[in-house]
């Protein structure tokens, strides 16, 4: 059974179509990558995915079930979010934010355990946080709050994560890393990845699958050999490029053309 | 956070013995000889078991009755006043992740005194649980009034600043209006309305006090029972309910319970505006954002300014009374300017 499966979806804001009719599965322990021009349907899918929005036509089953039978807490045990701007206008702590992630395991009178303890400080410091854990996120980074948020979604456990962006305000060492962990997690715990990302050469170097969106439909989608392609790149960003492969990573790279 | 979670209960009983230190002193301060130490005499006194052990025999008749029958209510009602407003203005701000969420501000004061006054210009009697039927006309007008101005305020999902303020005022102007058109045509009583508008903690005595004392701070409890969600909300609404905090639901149940405590509030003491913009603000700066402190300090903090303001109404043009609320927006005015500022940078 495909751990998210969608059912012809359909979904605007307002009148106009935002996403058009997609239909696809995911397996459980896939890293997928939404890849797609500006406008095309990336972040509102994820928030699809996360039952956010509900949708025009069409039905989401996260492990075979309706994502809107689902309780909240419970979902939020299953499917953590990484938003594409995250900001906090008051002044918690990096720990208090991450320790936020425990929320759908506690009953609301429930307190927080040594367990939930460890869970947090790991979190923090497989994201390279914890240093920075009695800091206000009113006075850190846009890129250490970026890892504070995926810390925090660490700290929810949850077997599938999604995230809007994540490396967009990170350096290049930082990209690396989350990138890295967030392989890490795929393959020690076998959690479910989705991730919109705009850079198509990090895409293809960490990816199981790529879902190319344009126009709120799915063009193409596959292993990055199949989508990334020359004629597929031209289509969607309207940009002559040239494709080939990275000897150092063995995977795909594109380099834009008309510079 | 400003301070460390391990001091918050350390934080909580520091405010609550000065708020109780406060009740005696400001029961006494106006009178000539009387000790704060008798206040605390006179209540033991009242106290079955325990008034085996105190004699206030040396205390003179006519101070007894002074402080039991005159000071005490009134001192106790305006740290339930004090207490509800700026509890309710704390819960607010973080609801709506606005600052100049205020009970005032946004017409939900102005709601509860319409719909008392119109309880008392009715003459409906429906009392139910032993609340008063002013009482539930206050709540009723407040959550109308409450309603109203959030809708009229809203732009698609959120509720901006300015269109807050502009709802809630014009809301509230109209209601007062309205109101002051009642009282007038059914008691020409100019002063009573006044003070009603004003707002006022004089002359109540103990029974309107031990009529919401129950219901207020039960819905104060109920309301530490969000502090988690609340705090979540702060980072973003979708954020929240990713996290699985039911955001629509917290946000009704935040909503009553505060539009209730403010209605008990206004139903005995009238419109008294800016309570619950200034202490939570202040709290907010001295103890941080975290509800799970900044609701209950600034219930305790409220409490104390109340009834600090209340004794400058009684003592600062005495023999005659200013209506406290003219205090609190002497305090809240200027406070409110500069947050309104503070909050355009
Ligand atoms: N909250 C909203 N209200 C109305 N329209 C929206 C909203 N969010 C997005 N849209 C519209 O929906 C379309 C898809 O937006 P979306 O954010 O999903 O694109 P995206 O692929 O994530 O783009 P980007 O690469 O810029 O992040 C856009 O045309 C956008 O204008
Ligand atoms: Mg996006």
């Amino acid at each position: 059974m495909a751990t998210i499966e969608v059912k012809d979806l359909y979904f605007g804001y307002k009148d106009e179509k935002v996403i058009d009719g997609v239909s696809f599965e995911i397996e459980k322990g896939n890293l997928v990558s939404l890849i797609g021009p500006n406008g095309s349907g990336k972040s509102t899918m994820i928030k699809l995915l996360n039952n956010l929005y509900t949708p025009w036509e069409g039905k989401i089953f996260v492990e075979g079930k309706e994502i809107n039978s689902f309780r909240k807490k419970e979902l939020a045990r299953k499917i953590a979010l990484v938003p594409q701007n995250s900001s906090i206008n008051y002044d918690f702590t990096v720990e208090e934010i991450v320790r936020m992630g425990r929320y759908p395991h506690k009953k609301r009178f429930q307190r927080e355990d040594e367990e939930d303890h460890e869970i947090v400080e790991k979190a923090m410091k497989d994201t390279n946080t914890y240093e920075l854990r009695d800091k206000a996120v009113t006075e850190i980074s846009g890129g250490e709050l970026q890892r504070v948020i995926i810390a925090k979604a660490l700290a929810q456990k949850p077997s599938i994560i999604l995230l809007d962006e994540p490396t967009s305000h990170l350096d290049l060492n930082h990209q690396i890393e989350i990138l890295n962990l967030l392989r890490k997690l795929n393959k020690e715990k076998n959690t479910t990845i989705i991730v919109a990302i705009h850079d198509i050469n990090l895409a293809t170097m960490y990816s199981d699958e790529i879902f190319m969106l344009s126009g709120g439909k799915i063009v193409d989608r596959g292993s990055p050999e199949k989508v990334i392609t020359k004629r597929n790149i031209e289509f969607v960003y309207n940009l002559p490029v040239a494709v080939h492969r990275n000897k150092y990573t063995n995977s795909l790279s594109i380099t834009p053309l008309n510079v | 956070m400003k301070i460390n979670k391990k001091r918050y209960g350390m934080v909580l009983l520091g405010l609550s013995a000065i708020l109780i230190l406060s009740i005696g002193f400001f029961s006494v301060l106006g009178t000539a000889d009387i000790r704060s130490i008798d206040v605390f005499r006179i209540v033991l006194s009242k106290i079955p078991i325990i008034k085996r052990h105190i004699s206030i025999e040396d205390l003179p008749a006519s101070h007894e009755a002074i402080i039991w029958t005159i000071r005490l209510p009134r001192v106790l009602l305006g740290v339930l006043v004090g207490a509800s407003l700026s509890m309710a203005g704390a819960a607010f701000q973080g609801l709506f992740k606005n600052p100049m969420a205020d009970p005032y501000v946004i017409g939900i004061s102005s709601g509860a005194a319409f719909g008392a006054t119109i309880a008392i210009v009715l003459g409906i009697n429906i009392s139910f649980l032993n609340i008063s039927t002013i009482s539930i006309f206050a709540f009723i007008g407040a959550l109308g009034a409450v309603f109203i101005v959030i809708n009229i305020a809203r732009v698609s999902h959120k509720i901006p600043t300015t269109t807050l303020l502009l709802a809630g005022i014009a809301t509230s102007q109209f209601l007062t209006a309205i109101m002051s058109l009642f009282m007038v045509m059914n008691s020409k009583d100019l002063a009573k309305i006044v003070y009603w508008t004003m707002g006022t903690l004089a002359g109540k005595g103990w029974k309107p006090l031990v009529s919401i004392s129950i219901p207020s701070i039960t819905s104060m409890i109920i309301m530490n029972f969000f502090v988690k969600d609340l705090n979540i909300m702060l980072t973003g609404e979708e954020s929240a309910q990713s996290m699985g905090v039911d955001v629509e639901k917290v946000k009704i149940y935040v909503l009553v319970l505060g539009t209730f405590m403010v209605s008990m509030s206004v139903s005995i003491s009238g419109i008294i505006g800016f309570v619950g913009l200034i202490i939570p603000h202040m709290v907010r700066i001295v103890l941080g954002a975290d509800h799970k402190i900044l609701l209950p300090a600034s219930a305790l903090v409220g409490g104390i300014f109340m009834i600090f303001a209340d004794l400058v109404a009684r003592t600062v043009i005495s023999p005659m009374e200013l209506p406290v609320g003219i205090i609190t927006a002497l305090f809240g005015g200027p406070f409110f300017l500069y947050l309104l500022r503070a909050s355009k940078r």
